[in-house]
């Protein structure tokens, strides 16, 4: 869509014509949150929310220690027995896309979760292929085809929420994750901690590693997302705290060649960097090839649980850490949607756990013949199926 | 290599826009020198010229198109779609390097032909035909992959776009230059030769070169498929550069239009050099290593792109305007 979008644009320059276009729709992982006081360093950054994700991270979570997909930090239960109903229940999923590896790998574990289940006579998804005037279409249609509870993963916040709360109104249990919406009217709404508590993991990381006066360079996707930017927003302020020399922070939009591109430009300028941080790891194999190809050491670094840097990280004993944003969370809303259906209490905000990655649990994560593009925090390994579902 | 390509536009005779390219190339690579310690050496510009080589080629492919009259949006797509299928059916597997090298090439010269024939025998303009096969293709490795590539390139495969070997003096010559210099010699020597010189005549007035006897639909049908195959190239050297991704070919088509305005090329077809076109590409690259060595927020490539397809534009219209003008009085 961006693509297509991108060519219009450039079409409408090389004839000198007129275009009008909508812009694309950034896939916004937006939690609903009051606007706190604002730091000078972001407009993305309110302090008492990366108080809370900071303080989040030591928390001790309730719920099964082996399955952190059904853990929670912090909850507060609701009462559900008003949605108390026999099954076999139809349960009905919209989802905001499945155009990245990340929301693939979770889509298929969520699959995967449904088919466990023998009381789900049938799992419905409709998915809105990144576009809100679909997903509000697909809801309604969902709503109207007798689902007997409703899960979304919303494409935009503000968008959205009107969508959402005409479904909640149809009297059915609306449960909301990965992305929020301004309203209070879901069940449950399923989230990790948060933006903040993964780029302050990697930071204090890093900042560890390359000591006072270090370089540092940040590679992040692209701006305007609030998770994406919450996770700078909070690594920034770290560095900050901690005298790191922060060299440069960078779009890559998630583009391997770019990437690469941009770290052999500042190698080149700086002559040396002894720490990269990343806002998701999908390129960072092709920054430590850009230090190999220069002829340089690995620096430290912080990318993600995708298995192609784990690969390289465990083959080349690096210095890293791989704070998550576990997929396993596409789990949860299956069992919280059965819960509910069952009449049990379930977190009102219902916060999973965000492992961090480092060397000593590196093992537990990474198996042999996954593609590269895999999360190994699917929480799927004990699934039926696993690993050829997920390859 | 900045020398090299010099010299070699200047035995033939430099076309329509091919000195100012020239111009601004040299200048950006004076003040890369001054910028970034690593110009001061060549291994600098021979990291460059790597980095620059995808596009380079793309640009020699697209100048087929362009100077024939066409346009061929599909190559950023073809890119993908090659990189992808790549990293797919080697999945790691060392001996599959040599047979999957080729099938990407006559895949590359396929959706080419495709381009080409939709356009010449069913009548429908370049511009929809190849914005058409982007979408196609977009959408068929996003079936195909569900989002997430499978797969990965070999070393062998990944050798082209990223290694090099050591040359006395010069330091480390990648082979992607070795295979952009074979290229641009190639092409050189056809654009000198009777099918290079018919396909510019096609792009500035078909209907005297089919008078002529030419065979129109043939050469601009040639000209997709050259383009097809150069998207090829680029992909086992992008691939190679900087291993799997479904983003590789993102906005490539439009960085390499781009590229050949910016040498001089006219788009609508008739003029413009080939050695120009690459040299726009190599001029766009080293403007983009300036920028990001300056500092400046990667923000501002869009923009850049943007304001110099206008101007190029915008300067060739001049050109013909005072053309017009001067013919009638």
């Amino acid at each position: 869509m961006k693509r297509a979008c991108t060519v219009v644009l450039a079409a409408s320059a090389l004839v000198l014509a007129a275009c009008s276009s909508d812009l694309p729709t950034e896939p916004g992982a937006a939690q609903s949150q009051a606007q706190g006081e604002s730091s000078a360093q972001s407009q993305f950054f309110d302090k008492a929310e990366y108080d809370r994700q900071l303080a989040l991270r030591d928390a001790t979570p309730t719920g099964p220690e082996d399955r952190p997909w059904e853990q929670a930090l912090e909850p507060e239960m609701v009462d559900t027995s008003q949605y108390k109903k026999d099954g076999p229940y139809q349960v009905c999923f919209s989802n905001a896309s499945v155009d990245n590896p990340w929301r693939q790998v979770g889509f298929k574990t969520m699959q995967a979760e449904a088919d466990l289940h023998d009381d789900i006579a049938q799992f419905t998804v409709l998915d809105a292929e990144a576009k809100d005037d679909k997903q509000i279409s697909d809801m309604a249609s969902l709503v109207s085809q007798g689902c007997d509870a409703l899960i979304v993963s919303p494409n935009t916040t503000a968008t959205l929420t009107p969508a959402v709360e005409a479904a909640c109104d149809s009297g059915i249990p609306v449960v909301v994750f990965d992305r929020g919406v301004n309203t209070e009217c879901p069940v449950t709404f399923i989230h990790p901690i948060g933006g903040y508590a993964f780029g302050a993991s990697a930071a204090e990381f890093l900042s560890d590693e390359v000591g006072e006066g270090g370089k540092v360079l940040g590679l992040r996707v692209l701006p305007g997302v609030d998770v994406l930017e919450h996770r700078w927003a909070a690594a920034d302020r770290v560095f900050d705290e901690r005298g790191v020399q922060v060299v440069g922070a960078e779009f890559t939009e998630n583009d391997s060649a770019t990437a690469k591109s941009i770290v052999s430009d500042y190698l080149q300028r700086e002559g040396q960097i002894d720490g990269i941080w990343m806002d998701d790891g999908t390129a960072a194999v092709a920054v430590l090839e850009a230090f190999e190809d220069a002829g340089m050491e690995p620096p430290a670094i912080s990318g993600e649980d995708q298995q192609q840097f784990l690969q390289k990280w465990k083959d080349e004993g690096l210095t890293a850490l791989a704070p998550t944003y576990p997929t396993y969370q596409w789990r949860t809303p299956v069992i919280a949607a059965l819960k509910i259906l069952r009449g049990e209490e379930v977190p009102k905000e219902w916060i999973l756990p965000q492992p961090v990655i480092d060397s000593s649990t590196l093992d537990n994560y990474l198996t042999a013949g996954m593609p590269p593009l895999h999360y190994g925090l699917c929480g799927c390994q004990e699934m039926p199926g696993y690993p050829q579902r997920w390859q | 290599m900045s020398e090299a390509t010099t010299t070699t536009s200047r035995r033939i005779k430099l076309a329509d826009g091919t000195g100012p390219v020239l111009a601004v190339l040299a200048v950006l690579l004076i003040a890369l020198a001054f910028v970034g310690p690593a110009y001061s050496e060549p291994s600098g510009y021979l990291a460059l010229l790597k980095r620059a080589a995808p596009l380079m080629i793309l640009a020699i492919g697209q100048y087929f198109v362009i100077v024939s009259g066409g346009f061929d949006l599909s190559v950023g797509s073809l890119v993908t779609a090659e990189v992808v299928i790549a990293a797919r059916l080697l999945d790691g597997d060392e001996a599959a390097t040599l047979w999957v090298i080729p099938l990407l090439l006559c895949t590359g010269a396929l959706v080419g032909l495709v381009n080409g024939l939709i356009t010449t025998r069913l009548l429908v303009p370049s511009f929809i035909v190849t914005l058409g096969m982007l979408l196609v293709l977009d959408g068929a490795v996003f079936l195909w992959t569900g989002g997430s590539p499978r797969g990965a390139l070999t070393e062998a495969f990944r050798v082209v776009g990223r290694e090099g070997f050591e040359v006395p003096l010069l330091g480390q010559l990648p082979w992607s230059v070795l295979v952009l210099a074979a290229l641009v010699v190639a092409a050189v020597v056809f654009m000198r030769r009777g099918t290079g010189r018919m396909l510019v005549a096609i792009g500035d007035n078909e209907t005297s070169v089919r008078l002529g006897g030419g065979k129109v639909e043939r050469l601009r049908t040639l000209a997709f498929v050259l383009s097809g195959v150069s998207a090829a190239i680029a992909a086992i050297l992008l691939g190679g550069f900087a291993g799997v991704s479904a983003q590789v070919g993102d906005g490539l088509e439009f960085r390499v239009i781009t590229a050949v305005v910016l040498g001089g090329v006219v788009l609508g077809g008739g003029r413009g050099s080939v050695v120009a076109a690459m040299a726009g590409a190599l001029t766009l690259e080293a403007l983009f290593s300036l920028l990001n060595l300056l500092g400046v927020a990667g923000g501002l490539e869009s923009a850049v792109q943007g304001v110099i397809i206008i101007a190029a534009v915008a300067y060739a219209a001049a050109g013909r305007i005072s053309f017009r003008t001067r013919r009638s009085t």
